[in-house]
């Protein structure tokens, strides 16, 4: 195929969407789904099509969001009512074949229920509907085949980075940007179009343009799945952030642990540049900006902007005091721009339809939608995206099915190791980045670790101090000793041998960790012990001597 | 310092990063998913290759947890210690584990045969706990199943 210029785009998505087959079967294949078994099921599937010689397409699809449920089947063949099979071995496979290909009769026993009411359909983005799910990062997650970039290009894929180079100019981006009101999803919801513009007004003879999947909160995997289901969505946020504050090579950091992302992004740059999408010259315009992958190496502290840049440039990933802003000297000392993967797969939706259609979905300053994943001991783990103000207790309870039965709900963790709890009697809350700030906790990248009565607040606090001290680089003394000390309070406190004394240590120690830590590592570690102790203090004190 | 050891694909794999700014971590990579670790020759080798001091490299080898300087077992078992599977017992996993290999929470078994790590989240937190057996993940694991195909592997190795 060669080189895409204007109006190609639009002329390819009315070509493929024509060409589309009616018929098909989609197979989950991102991490979760391969883990449980889905390669197995899409050869069986795949091979007995063929054998058959039926006119229906068998496709590998990204992650829709059921996690739990893996390996998930979705069948829609004319005659029979499009369904979601949910923990398909090979012989489900086989009865799918026989009575929903055959006699068009769904096998009712492994239907997964409520699949389009829990919103985990595709759905049109622009108009609300009545579950509680909108589905913008993950648009084609689930939807489309990642490794194929014709399947991104029909459903309009790439039109929002032709409307900024040809239409809109910088400046026009910069304004739909910042009426959108988009906020930083790593964690610290600053707002993006601001970041934009500061490295945009940099003077310099190169500028940088860095994506951080660098997604280390143990407990959130929105990243990982946005990476390996819908890579193109990525990599347009991408060029579209590079093209307007003018930098000419990208870095997509991501972590080691994701093999499957690392392949899909870089099969995903190969592809796009071919097109002439990636590279010089972009759409035929004067906009040249090339791609590359860069792996993380496990080291939580790389999130850090900073850090992350550290460890692009080949060192170790220790974070720098800040001024000077990335803004002003990033990578390599040269104005740079950092977003985290689901801030830059809102992007083109917003570019699209306007700022100021994403700025009408979610409440106050928080607007648009975040992608959670939530898991623990919550019945149907998954990755839910709602428009910002829904209640914890929509997700947690009437989305993804509360707890066991016989259990209570105890909180939910966000924010990682950087957030804190939130206990049950708050559920009502509608999550914004200042509610949760309000609560002693962060919307941090978005993990929600649902708790239930078995589980032991002073135990998950000390989990993660264990993780913050492992995981602190040691440049600085605040977190490197402060974290060891909690750390060995909380153990102490778990062996009932601590004081009240050692309580109140405690708490001087957080707050010298919260003022005088370095990076943002430091300065959160103390949350979970914090809010633990301010929710449940009495789980703290019977262990008291 | 000359030698051997460096195979020609991993002279190759490094010049080709090197013409690349700061790429010595990418370097590293290519070198760990040859040998499974970051042998001190090939680190000796690296240097001289990509003209940075040793110290250097060792600076980044031991920062980064991905790195390892010691060779992996025959058989990997990565265990998940992410928040989801710690709730839902990875620790139970990991001392089952610890049991049947005769290990500590980590480590390599005499014979060389199967290395345990525990590892930060490998993203499948909705199938929790998550054990990671030669690059296979594993979901909704129990001490039992991952002791089976310990066992299982162990029975191979018996009856060859």
């Amino acid at each position: 195929m060669s080189k895409l210029s204007v109006g190609d785009l639009a002329r390819m998505q009315t070509e493929l969407s024509s060409a589309a087959r009616t018929d098909w079967i989609k197979v989950g294949t991102g991490t979760c789904g391969i883990a449980a078994g889905a390669e197995r099921v899409f050869r069986l599937l795949d091979d007995e099509i063929k054998k058959r010689g039926l006119a229906i397409e068998v496709r590998r699809v990204g992650c829709v969001g059921m996690c739990a449920m893996e390996p998930l089947v979705e069948v829609s063949v004319q005659g029979a009512p499009r369904t979601m099979y949910g923990s398909v071995d090979e012989s489900i496979a086989q009865q799918i074949l026989d009575d929903h290909i055959g006699k068009k009769r769904p096998v009712s026993k492994y239907v997964v229920p409520g699949v389009a009411e829990l919103g985990f359909r595709e759905q049109g983005i622009e108009t609300p509907t009545s579950c509680k799910q909108l589905r913008i990062v993950t648009r084609n997650c689930g939807m489309i085949d990642p490794t194929k970039i014709e399947e991104y290009i029909a459903r309009g894929g790439y039109q929002a980075l032709e409307s900024a180079i040809h239409k809109l100019g910088p400046e026009g981006v910069l304004k739909e940007m910042k009426e959108s009101g988009l906020r930083g999803r790593g964690g610290a919801g600053f707002p993006t179009w601001l970041k934009w513009s500061f490295t945009r007004n940099a003077n310099a003879d190169q500028k940088y343009m860095i994506c951080n999947g660098d997604e280390g909160d143990p407990g959130a995997y929105m990243d990982r799945s946005v990476l390996e289901s819908d890579p193109h969505s990525v990599l347009e946020g991408m060029l579209i952030a590079a093209f307007t504050i003018g930098a000419s090579v990208g870095y997509l950091y991501i972590r080691a642990e994701y093999p499957l992302a690392v392949d899909r992004i870089e099969s995903a740059i190969r592809q796009a540049r071919r097109l002439g999408l990636v590279g010089d010259n972009i759409l035929g315009s004067k906009f040249s900006c090339d791609l590359e992958v860069r792996l993380g190496a496990g080291a939580f502290v790389c999130g850090e902007e900073t850090a992350l840049m550290a460890s692009i440039e080949g060192k170790r990933g220790t974070p720098t005091p800040r001024p000077p802003y990335p803004a002003q000297q990033g990578l390599w000392k040269k104005p740079s721009n950092i977003n985290n993967v689901e801030t830059l797969s809102s992007v083109a939706p917003i570019i699209q339809r306007g700022g100021a259609w994403y700025a009408g979905i979610g409440i106050g300053k928080s607007t648009g939608t975040k992608v959670f994943a939530v898991t623990g001991k919550v019945l149907n783990s998954g990755l839910v995206e709602v428009p910002l103000g829904t209640t914890i207790r929509e997700i947690v309870v009437d989305t993804c099915g509360g707890v066991a039965q016989g259990r209570q709900l105890k909180a939910i963790q966000t924010g990682g190791p950087s957030g804190g709890v939130i206990p049950a009697d708050k559920f009502d809350t509608k999550i914004t980045y200042e509610s949760l700030a309000e609560l002693g906790s962060i919307m941090g990248s978005g993990g929600m670790i649902v708790m239930d009565d078995r589980d032991d607040m002073v135990d998950i606090a000390t989990f993660y101090m264990g993780f913050c001290v492992e995981e602190s680089c040691g440049k600085c003394a605040p977190c490197r000793i402060g974290g060891k000390q909690m750390l060995l309070l909380l153990e102490k406190v778990k062996e009932g041998k601590a004081t009240q004394d050692d309580i109140q240590l405690m708490t001087r120690l957080a707050t010298a960790m919260q003022k005088a830590s370095l990076c943002g590592l430091g300065q959160t570690a103390p949350n979970p012990v914090l809010s633990t102790y301010r929710y449940f203090r009495s789980e703290y004190e019977r262990l008291l001597s | 310092m000359q030698t051997n050891t460096v195979s020609p694909d991993v002279a190759k794999a490094v010049q080709k990063w090197q013409k690349k700014p700061g790429s010595l971590i990418m370097a590293l990579h290519e070198i760990q998913s040859r040998y499974g670790y970051v042998p001190r020759e090939v680190s000796m080798e690296v240097a001289q290759l990509m003209n940075v001091p040793l110290a250097r490299i060792y600076e980044v080898i031991t920062f980064y947890n991905y790195f390892r300087i010691e060779p992996p077992g025959k058989h990997n078992v990565s265990v998940c210690l992410g928040t989801a599977c710690y709730l839902k017992g990875a620790a139970a996993v990991q001392s089952a584990l610890s049991k049947t290999l005769d290990l500590g929470k980590d480590g390599t078994t005499p014979d060389g045969e199967f290395h345990v790590e525990n590892v930060r989240c490998v993203g499948c937190c909705g199938l929790a706990p998550v054990v990671v057996i030669d690059g296979v993940t594993l979901g909704k694991v129990t001490p039992s199943v991952v002791v089976e195909k310990i066992e299982t592997i162990q029975k191979a190795k018996a009856a060859q």
